[in-house]
Order: structure tokens, then sequence, then C-alpha cells
């Protein structure tokens, strides 16, 4: 027998046998299986404890904290509020440029700094190219999850191109401490911007490419459509956002509905899922949205690339920054899994009160349950993969 | 509506249970009193005017004056305006009804806020750790917080 130490106080189990209406006694008993945490399936150290009946999930109970490292409790110890953004590197390590921007938003906000229009390219450039590695990551690993393998190595063979760009420019690969307070800590290097649009042209064809191989593939499409559909006031009450929240067909992207940097200056569009191979809010509709997307953010690097003004790259930023006391500030921007915020709070010291990093994987993960209720063992791969977690940004 | 006609909305149906707000801070805050917050937070949810559906996140807080406070940042997906909203309590007697009737998402930012601060969030329907293991002791995220110096037999600070 497994410890059910840890289910919730309020949970009732099924009794061991039931009466059917003709007096015989059937034996019904829920079996309780711990799918992690090291299961190649759930992405990270995170334990799914589920309850089944037979092959149906009846319920199930995430387990996080493996990771947890007390990101918050760090900052609340550094000398500079610069000091943070290393650190937000290693929440979603999928997407650290994201995360360094939203800090650096939350804190520039509480300042009143406005950084220079190069800066607000360069991020730019550089999240939707970090969008486009983190959701071939999604997508590939999503391949792996319905047992078709070649996708990822494509998708790997991509993502490393982008990855050179960004060594290119900062000399890391994947926590870069790139976007400070203020600006960015290296201009781009010369033969950078040719070398974007080479990857634009070259990443255009490659999407049709992994649509065709994955995407309308019969196999893959019979295994995500109409499974684990996220109705969309379910999706809003559980605060889902990015591809979770519009998968299910809301229509709701903060580079356009809470304006930063100049994403309005630019033609996109978000995408929603439409239910075209199922129900809206399915498996398929999640992925779908994440294709999209890259075509979006390719469509986004162009115009930012042709438009790239010249100038500065860091405002003038005091050595010491020390916000005014009470001062605080929610930034959030879309990172490729949606929301991600920083609530940052200042005391007057050099270094932050409180700051409080609202994940959005941490969140879309919390819906889990809720979507996977009734699903099959084997579809649990799929639903706790179409939510595309990071654990490093769930744990902290 | 602006931060103000919200203000001004609550301040008509709650008068007493608006203990202060800020309607020009850079993001507009209001403070309720803590055994409030579960009808107020219906009521913001629901009516048509308001309708702050999602909720963006929710916060812990060591005010380190005695004070534990919990802040709401909410936002209506139809509307697209957003107020803040903060609650404090005292440091012996930290309880705050659940508002995770009203948004889901509230369950699991509400067991963060117990496992980090030690706030009590009455009527929760789970309402265990949920990034420590069970049987920590303390909460980090508290100003005056003293890491144990044993967890099974291991020894913690570094």
């Amino acid at each position: 027998m497994i410890e059910s130490l840890s289910l919730p106080t309020n949970y009732v189990t099924k009794p061991d046998a039931i009466t059917t209406s003709s007096g015989k006694t059937i034996r019904s008993q829920e079996m309780i299986v711990n799918m992690g945490p090291q299961h190649p399936s759930t992405h990270g150290v995170l334990r799914l404890e589920i309850v089944v009946d037979g092959e149906i999930i009846v319920d199930c109970i995430p387990h996080i904290g493996y990771l947890h490292r007390c990101f918050e409790k760090h900052t609340e110890h550094m000398t500079n509020y610069q000091q943070v953004i290393p650190y937000t590197d290693r929440m979603d390590y999928c997407s650290a440029i994201t995360n360094e921007w939203s800090y650096a938003l939350a804190v520039e906000r509480m300042l009143k700094i406005e950084v220079p229009e190069r800066v607000e390219y360069i991020r730019v450039i550089m999240a939707e190219l970090q969008r486009i590695a983190s959701h071939l990551i999604a997508v590939g690993t999503y391949g792996i999850d319905s047992g078709a393998f070649t996708p990822f190595l494509y998708s790997f063979i991509d993502r490393e191109k982008i990855l050179d760009l960004f060594e290119m420019t900062c000399g890391a690969r994947l926590l870069y401490n790139y976007v400070w307070v203020g600006g960015v800590s290296h201009d781009l290097p010369p033969g950078f911007v040719e070398k974007a649009k080479e990857f634009v042209t070259y990443f255009r064809p490659r999407i049709t490419m992994l649509n065709d191989l994955l995407t309308y593939n019969e196999i893959f499409v019979k295994r995500t459509a109409n499974v684990g559909v996220l109705p969309r006031d379910v999706a809003v009450n559980y605060a889902c956002s990015g591809p979770m929240l519009r998968g299910s067909g809301v229509n709701w992207d903060l580079r356009r509905d809470d304006p930063y940097s100049v994403y309005h200056k630019f033609e996109w569009e978000p995408q929603v899922g439409k239910g075209e191979v199922g129900t809206i809010g399915d498996c398929w509709d999640r992925h779908i949205v994440r294709m999209r997307e890259m075509e979006q953010s390719l469509n986004i690097i162009e115009q930012a690339l042709a438009g790239l003004p010249e100038g500065n790259v860091q405002a003038a930023v005091p050595k010491r920054i020390r916000p005014e006391p009470g001062g605080e500030y929610y930034g959030r921007t879309e990172s490729p899994r949606g929301e991600l915020g920083f609530y940052v709070v200042s005391d007057g010291s050099a270094s932050p009160y409180r700051v409080k990093a609202r994940g959005p994987a941490f969140v879309n993960l919390s819906v889990l349950p809720e979507i996977s209720r009734g699903a099959m063992i084997a579809d649990l791969v799929l639903i706790a993969g179409s939510v595309d977690i990071v654990l490093g940004e769930v744990d902290r | 509506m602006t931060a103000q006609e919200i203000i001004d909305s609550l301040t008509a149906r709650f008068g007493d249970a608006i203990v202060e707000s800020k309607p020009d801070a850079m993001q507009p805050w209001i403070r309720i009193a803590p055994d409030r917050i579960q009808e107020v937070g219906r009521f913001l949810h629901d009516d048509l005017a308001l309708r702050m559906d999602y909720l963006s996140s929710l916060s812990g807080m060591d005010y380190n004056n005695g004070q534990l406070g919990v802040v709401y940042h909410l936002q209506s997906l139809v509307h697209k305006h957003r107020i803040v909203l903060k609650v404090s309590v005292p440091k012996e007697q930290a309880h705050v009804p659940t508002v995770s009737g009203v948004w889901g998402t509230a369950n699991w930012h509400e067991r963060e806020a117990f496992d980090l601060f030690g706030i009590v969030f009455d009527g929760h329907p789970d309402p265990r750790r949920i990034l420590l293991p069970d049987d920590w002791e303390g909460h980090p995220l508290r100003k005056d917080y003293q890491v144990q110096e044993f967890y099974h037999g291991m020894k913690v600070p570094y």
C-alpha cells in the first residue's frame, strides 16, 4: 500500500466493494499510483499522485517543490537590484530573456526610467527569438510524449541556431544575464542582423515541415484531439495564461492587452484555439497555438530587424538603485508560457524589500487536476505535456 | 472603469470594509478589512460593470511591523481594467478568509502564502504546504525567520 498521507484531508475514497442492482457484489478498489518524481513524461522533477479506477483517472494531485530554492528569499539579500537578474534566469531556464525582462520592466517602471528605443527593439528581437526557441522545446518534447521522436531532433537543430545568435551577442547559450535594468548588457555584434535575417528566411519553411511531420499527423491528431479539454471559463478562473489560455479560445495576449515596449508598432496577431480537429481547448489546440505563434514571432522579428534604430543600449541608471520607500510595482510580460509577473516592493534601501514571482508554469499547472479527471492514464502524459511546464519556474 | 470609479463603487456598496485607498498610485490599490475579503471579491468578480474575472497574482507580505499581508492583483479580461486589493492581519492572529471559491487560481497561491509566510486561509479546501516539505519548521519569507538547525538529521544552514 502506498502511503496516502499527502492526499487532501477532504478526500473520500470509494468503498472496496459495490453491490449491483441484481444483488451481486463486485470488488472495486481505487488505487494510488505515483507518476514521478523521476518519470520522463513529467518534464522534470514533478510527482503526480494519481488515483485510478482501472485505467481511468479519478483524481490527480501534483506535488511540487523538489527544485525549490526560495528565489524570493535570495532577492532580499542582494546588495543591488541588478544582482537579482541572474537569479531570474534560473527560474524558467528555457526562456531566460523574458524572465529578465519582466523583472527589469518592474524596476524600470518603479524608477520611471525610459529606456532608449534601440534597447526596446533589441529586447523585442531577443524575446521573440527566445519564444521560438522555447516553443521548439515544447513542441519537440510534446512529439516525444506522443511517441514521435523525429520532430524532437529537427526542432533541436533549429533551436541551436537561435542559441548561436544568443551566444554571439552575450556569450551565453541558456542563462544570459542580458537584459539589465535600463538597457541590455551588450549591443548587437556586427553581423547579427544579417544572421538573424538569414534565420528568419531559413525557419519559415521549417515550421511547415514540422506541421507536416507532427501537427497534422493522423496518429498525433487522434491522440491529442478532444483530450484534456480546458473550457474557457475554467481557464480564466484558474488564471491560465499564454498558449494555455489562448488555446481555450480566449483572445488575450499581454503584448497587445497590457502594452509594453514597442510591440504596438508591428503587425501581428495573437493566435487562439478554434477546435479545428476536436473541441476548443483540447491538447491539439494548445499545440497549434504554439506552432502559429512561432510564425507570428518571425513576423515581429522581421519588422523589428528592418526598423532597428541606432542609439545607446543603456539608459542613465543610478549606480545604486534606490526606489522610493513604499514604492511597489507588479510588472509583467508575455513569456512563452504566459503571464510572467514580478511584484517588487521597495523600502528605500539598495535591495528589494520583497519580490514575488508569479510564474505562468506554476499557475498553469494548478489547473491540471481539473483537466485530467476522467482521462486515461496514457493520456495524462499528453495532457501534462500540453501544459508546457518548466519545473525551475514552478518551484522557484 | 478608472481606479477611482472602482473605488467609488466599492465604497458605495461596502463602506466600512474599505480601510484605505490610493487611487493615484502607479497601480491603484484598496485596503480591505480582512474579514470582508470574500464578499468584496465575490462582488468584484460577479458585478457586470466590474467583472474582475482574472486574479493575476496573490502575494503574501511581511510588513515587519507585526503585520502580515496579502496582496491581490486583479484584472478584468472583459473590460481590461485593473485594481489591487490588500489586506493586513496581525502576525499572531494571521487568519484571512480564502478566496479560492471565487478565483480557482487562489488555491495554489494561498497554499504558497501559507507555506512561506504562515498566513492561514480560513476555509481553504486543501490547506497544506506546497513548496516545502510537510514537516518543515517555520515560514522562510517572514523577516524574523530562523532556519532550523537540522532536518531529519541533515544540517540545514550551509
